[in-house]
């Protein structure tokens, strides 16, 4: 013993760190904030910690080449000893480290930690946040499978819609004319060294100031935040009701952020590593490329925005959120820093939260997106053709052969592009069902030039036997006055 | 002498001494924002672009649209399959060509030619187009991207070789005669 302590003493003599890391680590923080509400950022560093070891056993076995990646992640699920536990870990961890930084920032934006003197502390977390999703995609490259590979063509499109610097940013994201070697190693150098790098960079500064200016103090409802005397009544506070950081708080973050790792460690052994799916190969384009569960609103957002939003939205939109979160402590550096006299701040975080869990929830099911397979895959349901007409059977198959079940759903199958059809003689008369179809409209091509005359009077027949039993289909009241009554083939096709 | 001198002996060796370095950094910054720029420049250049083969006229039957690969005409040694590429091609008739980039022009997914209803698909956000390429319904705003074609001895040639996004072919566009 006597032996380890002379060996600590000459190191220390030299190296000088014991006593400014004691500090560090003895340095008095508010009593209040020994709680589980200021456990994420502690959470969020030891992920990182296990994001760093395991991707550097990753990169023992991973081949940054375009040829070669997708064999090498098959390597490492199939060949190599527990590699898809350690591609498990490093996939999940990602996941648990997105969303605990996330929660990270909502509570300190809830509990006013943002306020003066730690205006700087949030801006580097709010670049902090930056880096990571900038771990999260370029990490999402490195899987280099089909998603990855038409992913990184939507980034390119997104940005190739920059005005003028457009191409320039294209060909410098890509490294050289497509999608290929010269990509993934530039995504590779900026997963592996460029962002880490200034994440690691960003993670000291934002710790170093955490230990200069104090943990924040838990908020009191009308406690006011001021310049002028914020500092003294701080110090003052860790005198008379501080306790030393360790061990008086520190051992609820060890225990969450061991809670964390378990976490981390048993989604990884359950679920297991994440693809890759098909090769990177740009003449399949049997594919449906999806983004990885932390752009899945953005996936979304895409979709559901109008035409002519979506390149102001795509260019200004991240411009103007990334200037309101940076310039977020100088509008508001002081005053209150309770939730619970800042209504407007907990409707943000909830409105921000409903917005993105509602958008990620959407793209799970994707309803905007045609099925392409449903016109040859789901069938058309038998209650729908019972005690039809020749020529409304076959309408049922016409709608099939068209691709008409591609966009719209006839029982509960089917895509949602279109509207659902298992009532739509009830929304439209004979005559507006054969414009819709032959002209189009409404988001719906026409078919008017690939639909014979025999093919579109079939067609249109079936669709007028799509209503409910009790209810008769819509009617045209000219029709009816002009060739009397029971001339209208929707009335004919009622069951 | 009371007056300390503005600029010491050592001050101004300090200084001529991050001026030499300064200029040293410009020189070597040159070489080294050219290599960043590489791609950049050499698409400038027309470095990327040729006329590329996609095979006998006899390969693509009149008033069908098929799937055509070809590999790209700039390749590193790292590329792998990913220096292939898909278009498709529609022989109107006779050597009247048109061919498509597979890249949807809303964001760039692999889009698929339904030849009963006479439409592409894309699978991602639900745009659709014509036959002739234009735009049919949703999220586009324009039709597909289209390669310039050559027919010469036979065989369907098209200009291509960067990534088929809304800024590369505009690029494209302007090479095209108008009457294409």
């Amino acid at each position: 013993m006597r032996v380890i302590a002379s060996i600590a003493g000459w190191v220390d003599h030299r190296l000088q760190l014991a006593a400014p890391i004691r500090d560090a680590v003895e340095h008095p923080v508010p009593r209040n904030t020994a709680s589980w509400w200021y456990v994420f950022g502690s959470a969020a560093l030891v992920i990182f910690c296990l994001q760093l070891a395991t991707g550097i056993l990753l990169a023992m076995v991973y081949v940054p080449s375009a040829d070669e990646a997708w064999h090498s992640l098959q390597a490492l699920n199939h060949q190599v000893v527990l590699g898809w536990f350690v591609r498990a870990l490093h996939g999940w961890g990602s996941n648990f480290m997105v969303a605990i930084v996330l929660i990270h920032m909502a509570q300190v934006f809830l509990f006013g930690a943002y306020k003066y003197p730690r205006e700087l502390t949030w801006i580097v977390g709010v670049f902090l946040l930056l880096t990571t999703l900038g771990m999260a995609f370029t990490g999402q490259i490195m899987r280099f499978d089909q998603d990855a590979y038409w992913g990184l063509g939507i980034g390119a499109s997104i940005a190739s819609r920059v005005p003028l610097a457009g191409p320039t940013i294209v060909k410098l994201m890509l490294g050289g004319p497509i999608i290929a070697g010269a990509t993934l190693s530039r995504f590779f150098t900026l997963h592996v060294f460029v962002v880490p790098g200034a994440l690691i960079l960003l993670v000291c500064l934002h710790v170093l100031m955490v230990l200069k200016l104090g943990i924040n103090e838990w908020p009191m409802p009308g406690r006011l935040v001021r310049r002028a005397t914020y500092e003294r009544d701080y110090h003052e506070l860790t005198q008379i009701d501080g306790a030393p950081f360790v061990p008086y708080a520190v051992w609820k973050d060890l225990f969450f952020a061991a809670f964390m790792l378990l976490a981390v460690a048993s989604c990884a052994w359950w679920f297991g590593p994440f693809g890759p799916s098909g090769q990177p190969d740009p003449t399949i384009i049997q594919t449906v490329p999806k983004p990885d569960y932390f752009f899945l609103w953005l996936y979304a957002l895409l979709s559901l925005l109008p035409p002519s939003l979506e390149t102001p939205a795509l260019i200004i939109g991240p411009v103007v959120a990334i200037a309101a979160l940076l310039l977020l402590p100088f509008l508001s550096g002081e005053g209150e820093k309770s939730w619970k006299r800042r209504p407007i701040a907990v409707l943000t975080v909830m409105l921000t939260a409903m917005t993105l869990a509602t958008f990620t929830h959407l793209a799970g099911d994707a309803p905007w997106s045609p099925h392409m397979n449903a016109w040859s895959g789901d069938p058309v349901p038998a209650h729908l053709l019972r005690d039809t007409t020749a020529l409304q059977r076959q309408g049922a198959l016409v709608f099939q052969v068209k691709q008409c079940r591609n966009c719209h759903s006839l029982g509960d199958t089917g895509a949602e592009r279109g509207p659902r059809l298992d009532r739509v003689a009830v929304r439209l008369t004979q005559d507006q069902l054969i414009r819709q179809v032959i002209q189009g409209g409404g988001n719906m091509p026409a078919y008017g030039k690939n639909l014979s005359p025999a093919e579109t009077t079939a067609l249109v027949a079936f669709l007028g036997t799509l209503h409910p039993p009790g209810q008769t289909p819509a009617r045209e009241a000219a029709r009816d006055i002009v060739l009397g009554s029971g001339a209208d083939p929707h009335a004919s096709a009622t069951k | 002498m009371s007056n300390e001198p503005v600029l010491s002996r050592r001050g101004l060796f300090m200084k001529l001494g991050i001026l030499f370095n300064g200029v040293v950094a410009t020189t070597l910054g040159v070489p080294i924002v050219r290599f960043l720029l590489s791609s950049v420049t050499l698409s400038r250049q027309n470095a990327y672009i040729s006329w590329v083969p996609l095979g006998h006229v006899s390969e693509f039957p009149a008033g069908e649209t098929r799937l055509a690969t070809f590999r790209n005409p700039f390749v590193t040694p790292t590329d792998g399959k990913t220096a292939d590429s898909a278009c498709w091609v529609r022989r109107i008739e006779g050597e009247q060509f048109q061919v498509f980039a597979v890249n949807c022009a809303h964001l760039g997914c692999p889009v698929r030619w339904f030849p009963q209803s006479g439409l592409f698909m894309c699978p991602c956000h639900g745009g659709a187009y014509y036959r002739d390429g234009s735009r049919a319904s949703g999220p586009p705003e324009r039709g597909l991207f289209e390669y310039p074609i050559k027919v010469a001895d036979g065989v369907v040639t098209i200009r291509a070789g960067e990534l088929p996004t809304p800024a590369a072919n505009a690029a494209l566009d302007r090479e095209r005669p108008p009457c294409a």
